[in-house]
């Protein structure tokens, strides 16, 4: 065990020395770009644990991001709450609403469920628009102070480190055992004595509560600004194409998943063969459909074949 | 010595045929509601037919879906910008001179090699996966949604109208030309897909490829042949509510968006795995849609998908399968 573990830890620290060292060599805009990386790291650290360890598929995490954006920027324009000190709020406040979302998807499961948080995806932008007096309608709200670059990426990715540690530890344990439980077989965990309610709405409290604050920290990073389409179906899907490239039920390639979208988009924009603002697109769907038939099972798929080759030779 | 399995292909029973009273209790009361109703007042008859022109074309989208699902259990996300990208091919025949039905029937045709080429090419190869299927489709979303934009961009295109602008009076009430046409066009689709299902040996193949495909490759059915053309069959229901859209919304890249979330509701609705239930289901989601439009102060524009889609939890709540869905039986 100690020695499947140590490597591991060895590259995440790494990583860990490497993200700390970076702002300083790193232009205020790559900061921000940066600082976008670790907000969808914790997102897809989200998903992740609902999708890749319970088997439930979530196409809404987009949704729990806007309600914990919202959060943060209300507060802040509201009452002139401290930013850092929103995150927790918001935290608990997705934590409840996953909950309570969880409870009506115990009855669905599949593609019912996919499709019924997708709804969810598409409709909290279109109560954003519709009770304005709130949430500023299309206009969007702002916070009442906008942090500097280096602000946003250590607040990120200090977020980011403590998410990881924090579902790390939870994964590693009794909740992730009973959480895989689930995934693989429902009946066979409920004989064995796992409350599927139980285990099933708390996989979706705390995978809100991540994409919670990813959301608190999307809308700070965008100068503080709330608005309905910046939370669009578009960022549901993104962060499900990043779950896939990362690899569900591992948390060892969310770091690329986050990469991956959190770079691509602005890498494609300046590759020349298509040469206008739209290649992006075709760029970014063409490596997505590629990265999909090459690596079904996405990065962390990659590794998993990677160790079983070495144990084999 | 058990036939060997197709590993990405459950077998399933046949679907279809058991819809519960209930369930046709309250269709009858619907349908009868809506006649009431249309006969007491001219604005209800309007807006009821209109709501059915455009339940129509969610109705056709739905059926592509329910086509695909039925066959591999998987969500097509990129079924509506398939959809519009042969309407722009289409627009574009008719900007080589063509005329519009030709445009229409040449649109439908490539439409058909276009889905068939995807599934082959793009499709099979990570069949086995679900989440790997679904990811894919998201990117060919993103990429079909890109090079459109690209080609023909994004602003606002017009074809010829193919039903013209004229409006029917029958009494008080009056009818948009369009509106029939477009009713007549997803109806007559409809029925010839039926057709072809229940009628003709490809049909009958392709049943047997969705339903038990270890089965009907041993006798002699070639599977993923069948699952390639009810890939071409969907995109072509696909462009079907593509076309049928265009008179109303005009052309542009997003114009199948909104109406992809209606259909994913009509499907749901309708139970994902009956073609009459997608139907049904996008009549009864555009009626209601308009009707509660209509009547109803606080349901602005806005709130369109969201109700739509609380009707949909609505009704999933109380039946988990849909209306004319089965409930599931699985072997542990």
């Amino acid at each position: 065990m100690r020695a499947r573990i140590a490597p591991r830890l060895i590259v995440a620290a790494a990583v860990a020395v490497v993200l700390a060292l970076l702002p300083f060599q790193l232009s205020g805009y790559h900061q921000g770009l940066a600082a976008r990386v670790g907000i969808y790291f914790i997102a897809i650290l989200g998903l992740n644990i609902l999708t890749g360890y319970t088997g439930q598929i979530s196409i809404g995490h987009g949704a729990f991001m806007a309600i914990g954006g919202y959060v943060t920027a209300i507060m802040s324009h509201d009452h002139h709450t401290n930013l850092i000190a929103t995150l927790p709020l918001s935290l608990a406040i997705t934590f409840a609403c996953g909950i309570l979302v969880g409870i009506p998807a115990l009855r669905f499961s599949g593609v019912y469920l996919a499709l019924a948080t997708f709804a969810l995806a598409v409709s909290v932008p279109q109560f954003a628009l519709k009770f304005s007096k709130f949430t500023g309608g299309s206009n969007g709200i702002q916070a009442s102070e906008t942090p500097s670059y280096e602000w946003i990426y250590g607040a990120s990715w200090t977020c980011a480190a403590v998410g990881f540690v924090a579902a790390w530890l939870l994964l590693r344990g009794r909740t992730g055992r009973a959480f895989r439980a689930v995934r693989d077989s429902e009946i066979a965990a409920s004989l064995s004595g796992v409350s599927l309610p139980i285990y099933k709405t708390l996989a979706f409290g705390v995978s809100a509560a991540f994409a919670g604050v990813a959301g608190s920290l999307f809308v700070i990073s965008t100068n503080g600004f709330a608005q309905p389409n910046e939370f669009g179906v578009l960022l549901s899907l993104q962060i499900l194409v990043g779950a896939a490239v990362a690899g569900l039920g591992s948390l060892w390639g969310v770091l690329v998943g986050a990469l991956f979208i959190g770079l691509l988009p602005t890498i494609s924009a300046d590759v020349p063969v298509v040469g206008s603002a739209h290649g992006q697109d075709v760029v970014f769907g063409l490596i997505v459909i590629l990265i999909m038939l090459l690596l079904p099972n996405g990065f962390a798929g990659l590794l998993a074949r990677a160790a079983r080759a070495r144990t084999r030779a | 010595m058990p036939a060997r399995r197709i590993p990405f292909l459950r077998e399933r029973r046949p679907t279809g045929g058991h819809t519960s009273l209930p369930v046709l209790f309250a269709l009858a009361a619907i349908v009868v509601f809506l006649v009431a109703g249309s006969l007491l007042s001219s604005i209800f008859a309007q807006q009821t037919v209109a709501g059915l022109a455009q339940g129509a074309i969610f109705g056709s989208l739905a059926l592509a879906l329910v086509l695909i699902y039925q066959a591999t259990e998987v969500i097509n996300f990129a079924q509506g910008e398939m959809a519009m990208a042969t309407t722009y091919i289409a627009y574009q025949l008719t900007l080589w001179g063509l005329s519009y039905w030709l445009s229409f029937f040449l649109a439908l045709g490539i439409a058909f090699a276009l889905g068939v080429v995807i599934q082959l090419v793009l499709i099979r190869p990570v069949q086995r996966s679900v989440i790997a299927v679904v990811i894919v489709t998201v990117g060919l979303f993103i990429l079909i949604d890109g090079l459109v934009t690209w080609k023909w961009g994004a602003d606002l295109k017009f074809m010829p109208a193919p039903f013209g602008n004229q409006v029917y009076h029958l009494g008080q009430v009056a009818f948009a030309r369009n509106d029939l046409g477009v009713l007549i066009v997803a109806i007559v689709s409809v029925i010839l897909l039926w057709v072809l299902f229940k009628y003709t040996k490809l049909g009958l193949a392709m049943r047997a490829a969705a339903l038990r495909p270890a089965a009907a490759s041993l006798v002699g059915v070639r599977v993923n042949w069948m699952l390639a053309i009810g890939w071409g069959l969907a995109a072509v229901l696909g462009a079907v509510a593509g076309l049928m859209t265009e008179p109303t919304q005009f052309l542009q890249p997003t114009m199948m968006q909104a109406i992809l979330l209606y259909a994913f509701a009509a499907a749901v609705l309708g139970g994902l795995e009956s073609p009459a239930g997608a139907v049904i289901g996008g009549l009864l989601l555009g009626v209601f849609l308009n009707l509660i439009g209509q009547y109803v102060g606080f349901a602005t524009s806005e709130l369109r998908l969201p109700i739509a889609f609380a009707v949909l939890l609505v009704v999933l709540l109380a039946k988990p399968n849909g209306l004319f869905g089965r409930k599931q039986v699985r072997r542990v």
